[in-house]
């Protein structure tokens, strides 16, 4: 089957955005979340179950303890207080474990072991989704349901010293607080010392319920020199001092009557044998938690500390202050902490653990009455409610005890099975899904990849081989062998898998196509490789039956390609992606120089100026051609200069990523309110040039629209208060500008429909090439006026200085210089990414600007939402596709085919970094930055994959349109 | 084939380096506290200033530079301050080009003006040596196919090679390892003048197995 190149790289492209959605799915998992958006309350929590009874008490036990303090140390190691160093690093610490009222466990925590989403851990009970992360990027506070506000609405008082974490997590949660920043990772007795100072005098006092303390100084010591340094033991000894001061301070307070304390020793997370952490080794994971209170037991010796999820010291502080759990809490009590409360507390903590727990499970998991924790939950239920009926009754026999102990070993092995089945949800990546999604896109890619020589061809058609396939054996074969690959992993498979739970018709279609995809492969790379000793030996790929000398040019074109994709494996390089692409335009655009300077210094002799005559030279009239030759040399000589130095006056427009983000940028100048008139005229001046960039080639209804668009944009501006009129002086009341940015729609909306009114005319009546150019362009510039509209006052040199390369590149560097399609297109793609950094985007969620959605919009509407800001976003790529279209289908005289070569590489060149990005994503999914700089990246590619696979179709149709009028 | 000034190359290439170990070496003895990350600025001058002196001095004992029409004082002297004045723009060309790759404006800009002078002295300055002042000379040399002697080739791999280890020293600014190299101007400096010894140590190494291939057509 013979596709054209346009087709068959579209096709890939939406196939690839299928993959990428299902890699997706894998890699984020759906979070466990209650559906109820209310925080759980007191008054909701469920009657204590009671067979036959009529009056269902729904009292609480009494709380625990009267006052707790956590002494949280960031990456306390287990073995820095159980293990056999113990006793020389935490003495005092050591001696209450082993001989003083307490409770030791090894906490474990899940990875990411990083402090934020540790926290959060902490305190809400719940694993936190990567995905979790991402969609409260713009809310650094918790609005989840957690502790620290149960306890603040309750009336606890908390006071807090240490990690400022916290205080971004929970602002106005906490009574006193002082937040020491864990910027400079060199300082680790600095920071100590701010959380200690307040000690003393707080813990005088008695104006506090729950005291917080969170020291950073021992993760640091381990970032410097990791957990074997000699500035371990005295920061460890310093931290047991710290823990003695408070116990004692404690012991002294403890009145007669009240409530006990507790003093809680914990870590966030550990620390790895190189002193960092962030991955899911042991040491990473293992964290001690010791509990101290005189209402538990007296130790009498060491025991091996008994094994709970971090998350499970959630529940148990919310039980014994008295306060409800946390709704999407998925941690069980600890059950030690009840041992010395009578029974009937004791069952009925565990129920109101049990029961929230279920409601979650009832949530979260679609057939929850299957899991067996929910069943034996019922069964316990009903079990506790016919012990308290005889309890009620005043029975006191060995019969009620022993039931009891029944009842709560029920419950306790309801709690863990629920427990685990939810954990079993969330934190955890979907692998299979995962790597079925990965098999698709590298598939094809493989396809697009070993196409490449029938792609650029001049025929610029690929020739599947689909029926010969569909009908050969292998291909049953391998559907078999897949899908029984299916059943097996999905029936052997403990987690959920969405790629299991897809209906059979979906999975059967998945299995055809990737078995297809893979005999297609095969065939293509049999009737390749006879080919490549023949005409080459070195690069079978690239040769394309001549000879294939590559110039500097491609060698940068290609080495910029490749390099860049390899550098996404640093994180530094993601963060600072924008100084990539920076580097590789200002490089190109130096050797584009070099190129043009070859052009008119060196050759000029050799081969005279007929090369020039050759040209269809339409605009250039051969009236004086000596003085045109001349100031044409010139120009094209001064273009890449001044590209170079638009490029550099752009960057320091929008200072974007993160080591460089905070240095003072034009943006942020001529954002102040001082600099409003300098804004005012740089903006009219942009919409001025930009006005006069479009409308050379548009119809005359289009320029008057355009211009009447262009004013609206600058009205609009004026109205939001971005911008001055000069008869305006007073800054006056700012409206919304609803109606400014609605009449520019008007407009938009009428020059789109201009342009595809003329296209269509084209294609159909007459077949007209110049006026579908015209009906291109008019639809790019309606494009213009809409990103005008939605771009920052300050972003609008961005637009104009893109619309003046664009014009200038076209006319005297890509045309002259007689550069293919390939060339081009690629060319258009790096000045596409890096405009998508001039406008001020990174790699971070964080910079997207979501006020966008709200242009011409009276309240938040999603999908138009949606649109504006994936268009304002994307802007830069956009706009620059969208020329290289209206470029290639401009050129289309020189070379027919054009638009096909453009589409297949516009295609390769956007699925390499995806796919390259999402193994490396994979392989580094433990990774310590895998939520804050990986993870937004990949939904970045993703998106612009997704753009480009519908910009490819619009190419597909440009090159559709033409064949008719050829043949 | 061209075994002469092979061998010629050599030795002169032997000599460059030395006086780059040279002028790092000695200020390490002499100057107390120089170390080439710390006082990277005295490391670069003393560097470029070593490599600026050996090389006039040994091209122009070797006579490689294109023959004067006239021997008038004047012309020599003409010849003298039209190179000092392209060593001086070259200056201010490599330094525009920094700053265009996005170098601070102001900030630092004596560091970015040294590694100018650095890259001048590296690359210009042999220019200067071999071709003399004169851009048709230049701009002949630089496009394809331009090399008239093994001169001309060696000139190319030497300026190539520093060109490109400057730009492949850019790469690890970006990380964020806090290490002394990675500031403004190191990486940078560093990687020309490796790719310089690199382009010295290749570009005899390159022509002496290409030395049956190498055809130059002559004026």
């Amino acid at each position: 089957m013979k596709v054209r190149s346009s087709v068959f790289a579209s096709f890939i492209l939406i196939s690839e955005v299928i993959g990428i959605a299902l890699f997706l799915r894998g890699f984020f998992p759906v979070p466990v979340k209650s559906s109820l958006s209310a925080k759980n309350r007191l008054s909701d929590l469920p009657a204590e179950p009671l067979t036959g009874g009529s009056v269902n008490s729904s009292r609480l036990p009494q709380p625990l303890f009267k006052r707790v303090v956590i002494m949280l140390v960031d990456a306390l190691r287990e073995d820095f207080v159980f293990g056999p160093n113990g006793r020389m690093y935490m003495p005092y610490t050591r001696h209450v474990v082993e001989r003083g009222s307490s409770n030791s466990f090894v906490a474990k925590a899940r990875p990411p072991t990083v402090t934020m989403p540790r926290i959060k851990a902490l305190t809400t009970g719940s694993i936190p989704g990567f995905i979790d992360v991402v969609m409260n990027l713009n809310s650094p506070a918790l609005l989840e349901d957690n502790l620290i506000w149960q306890a603040k609405t309750a009336g606890k008082r908390i006071v807090f010293y240490g990690d400022d974490t916290w205080v971004r997590l929970f602002p106005k949660h906490f009574m006193e607080y002082d937040g020491t920043t864990s910027f400079f990772v060199s300082d680790y007795t600095e920071v100590d010392n701010n959380v200690t100072r307040h000690l003393d005098s707080t813990l005088k006092r008695d104006d506090w319920d729950i005291l917080i303390l969170h020291y950073l100084g021992l993760d640091h010591i381990g970032h410097i020199s990791g957990p074997h340094s000699s500035l371990i033991q005295p920061k460890l000894l310093e931290m047991d001092d710290i823990l003695k001061k408070i116990h004692s301070a404690l012991i002294s307070k403890e009145a007669e009557g009240s409530l006990p304390y507790l003093l809680v020793l914990c870590g966030d997370h550990g620390m790895s044998e190189t002193g960092s952490h962030g991955g899911s080794s042991e040491p990473e994971v293992n964290t001690p938690l010791v509990l101290i209170s005189p209402a538990f037991k007296r130790k009498v010796g060491m025991e091996k500390p008994g094994v709970v999820e971090q998350v499970d010291l959630t529940p148990t502080l919310a039980l014994g202050l008295g306060l409800p759990i946390s709704q999407n809490s998925v941690g069980r009590l600890i059950p030690g902490v009840l041992d010395e409360t009578s029974l009937r507390d004791q069952l009925r903590f565990l129920h109101l653990n049990g029961h929230q727990l279920s409601c979650l499970l009832k949530d979260s998991i679609l057939n929850y009455e299957k899991e067996a924790g929910f069943e034996q939950f019922r069964v316990a239920e009903k079990a506790h409610g016919s012990w308290m009926k005889l309890y009620l009754e005043g029975n006191t026999s060995e019969v009620l005890t022993n039931m009891g102990k029944k009842v709560l070993k029920q419950y306790l092995e309801a709690l863990a099975a629920m427990s685990s089945a939810l954990s079993k949800q969330l934190g955890k990546y979907d692998l299979y899904s995962m790597i079925a999604g990965m098999v698709f896109v590298f598939q094809l890619l493989l396809v697009l990849l070993l196409a490449m020589p029938e792609a650029l061809s001049g025929e610029a058609a690929v020739d599947l081989p689909v029926l010969s396939v569909l009908l050969s054996l292998p291909f049953y074969l391998l559907c078999l062998l897949l899908a029984s690959v299916h059943v097996l992993v999905c029936t052997s498979a403990e987690s959920s898998c969405y790629f299991c739970s897809l209906s059979w018709g979906l999975v059967f279609a998945a299995v055809a196509f990737s078995s297809a995809m893979f005999c297609i492969l095969v065939s293509m790379a049999a009737r390749q490789l006879p080919l490549g000793p023949k005409i080459h030996g070195k690069s079978p790929l690239k040769s394309s039956g001549s000879e294939w000398s590559l110039s500097e040019l491609d060698v940068l074109l290609l080495a910029g390609t490749v390099g860049h994709t390899l550098s996404l494996a640093a994180s530094s390089f993601v963060e600072e992606e924008h100084q990539t692409w920076y580097f590789l335009l200002n490089t190109l655009c130096l050797a584009v120089f070099q190129d043009v300077c070859r052009k008119y210094f060196r050759e000029q002799r050799g081969s005279g100026d007929e090369e020039d005559h050759i040209l269809p030279s339409k605009d250039y009239h051969s009236a004086h051609p000596k003085a045109e030759i001349f100031s044409e040399k010139w120009l094209a000589l001064a273009t890449p200069p001044f590209t170079l130095l638009c490029c550099r006056l752009l960057r320091s427009l929008n200072q974007t990523g993160v080591q460089w983000a905070h240095l003072p940028d034009v943006g942020h100048w001529l954002n102040s309110s001082e600099h409003r008139t300098v804004l005012s005229l740089l903006a009219a001046f942009c919409l001025v040039l930009i006005y006069l960039l479009v409308q050379r080639r548009c119809s005359w209804v289009s320029k008057v629209a355009l211009a009447l668009g262009l004013l609206g944009v600058y009205s609009y501006r004026a109205a939001v208060g971005n911008v001055l009129f000069p008869w305006q002086h007073s800054s006056r009341a700012t409206s919304k500008g609803t109606v400014e940015a609605r009449f520019v729609y008007v407009f938009v909306l009428g020059i789109l429909f201009t342009g595809s009114k003329d296209l269509l005319r084209s294609q159909i009546i007459t077949a007209d090439a110049k006026l579908k150019s015209r009906g291109l362009w008019e639809i790019y510039s309606g494009l213009v006026l809409l990103v005008s509209l939605l771009f920052r006052a300050h972003n609008l040199p961005v637009l104009c200085c893109c619309l003046l390369i664009q014009t200038l590149m076209a006319q005297f560097i890509w045309k002259r210089l007689h550069y293919d399609a390939a060339q081009t297109t690629i060319m258009h793609y790096w000045f596409g990414q890096a405009f998508f950094y001039f406008q001020g985007n990174s790699n971070n969620i964080a910079t997207v600007d979501i006020s966008v959605g709200f242009v011409g919009l009276e309240s938040y509407v999603e999908a138009p939402a949606i649109f504006l800001t994936a268009l304002s976003t994307y802007a830069g790529p956009l706009l620059w596709v969208c020329h290289l279209v209206c470029y290639l289908s401009s050129e289309r005289d020189r070379s027919p085919v054009a638009v096909g070569h453009g589409c297949y590489c516009l295609a390769l060149l956007r699925s390499v970094p995806a796919a390259a990005y999402i193994v490396l994503v994979t392989v580094l999914r433990y990774h310590l930055f895998i939520w804050s700089v990986f993870s937004p990246k990949l939904l970045y590619e993703s998106m612009h994959l997704l753009l480009t696979a519908g910009v490819c179709l619009i190419f597909n149709t440009m090159e559709q349109s033409h064949s008719p009028s050829k043949s | 084939m061209w075994d002469h000034e092979i061998r010629a190359m050599a030795s002169t290439h032997a000599i460059i380096a030395a006086s780059v170990f040279m002028a790092t070496v000695l200020p390490a003895v002499l100057v107390p506290g120089f170390s080439v990350y710390g006082t990277h600025l005295l490391w670069l001058y003393s560097v470029s200033a070593a490599v600026t002196a050996v090389s006039v001095a040994v091209f122009w004992l070797l006579g490689i530079t294109p023959p004067t029409k006239k021997h008038t004082l004047g012309y020599k002297l003409s010849r003298l301050v039209r190179s000092c004045l392209y060593f001086f723009l070259s200056c201010l060309f490599f330094h525009t080009v920094v700053v265009l790759y996005g170098a601070p404006l102001i900030e630092s800009a004596v560091e970015t003006f040294s590694l100018a002078v650095l890259l001048t002295s590296l690359t210009t300055l042999r220019c200067l040596c071999v071709l003399g002042p004169s851009v048709q000379a230049w701009i002949r040399v630089f496009s394809r196919h331009g090399a008239m002697s093994v001169w001309d080739t060696c000139l190319q791999i030497t300026v190539a090679c520093t060109v490109v280890g400057a730009w492949v020293g850019a790469f690890p600014i970006p990380l964020d390892w806090d290490r002394p190299w990675q500031v403004w101007p190191v990486s940078c400096s560093l990687g020309a003048m490796i790719g310089y010894l690199t382009g010295l140590v290749a570009a005899p190494a390159w022509i002496h197995y290409h030395r049956k291939q190498l055809t130059y057509k002559c004026k």
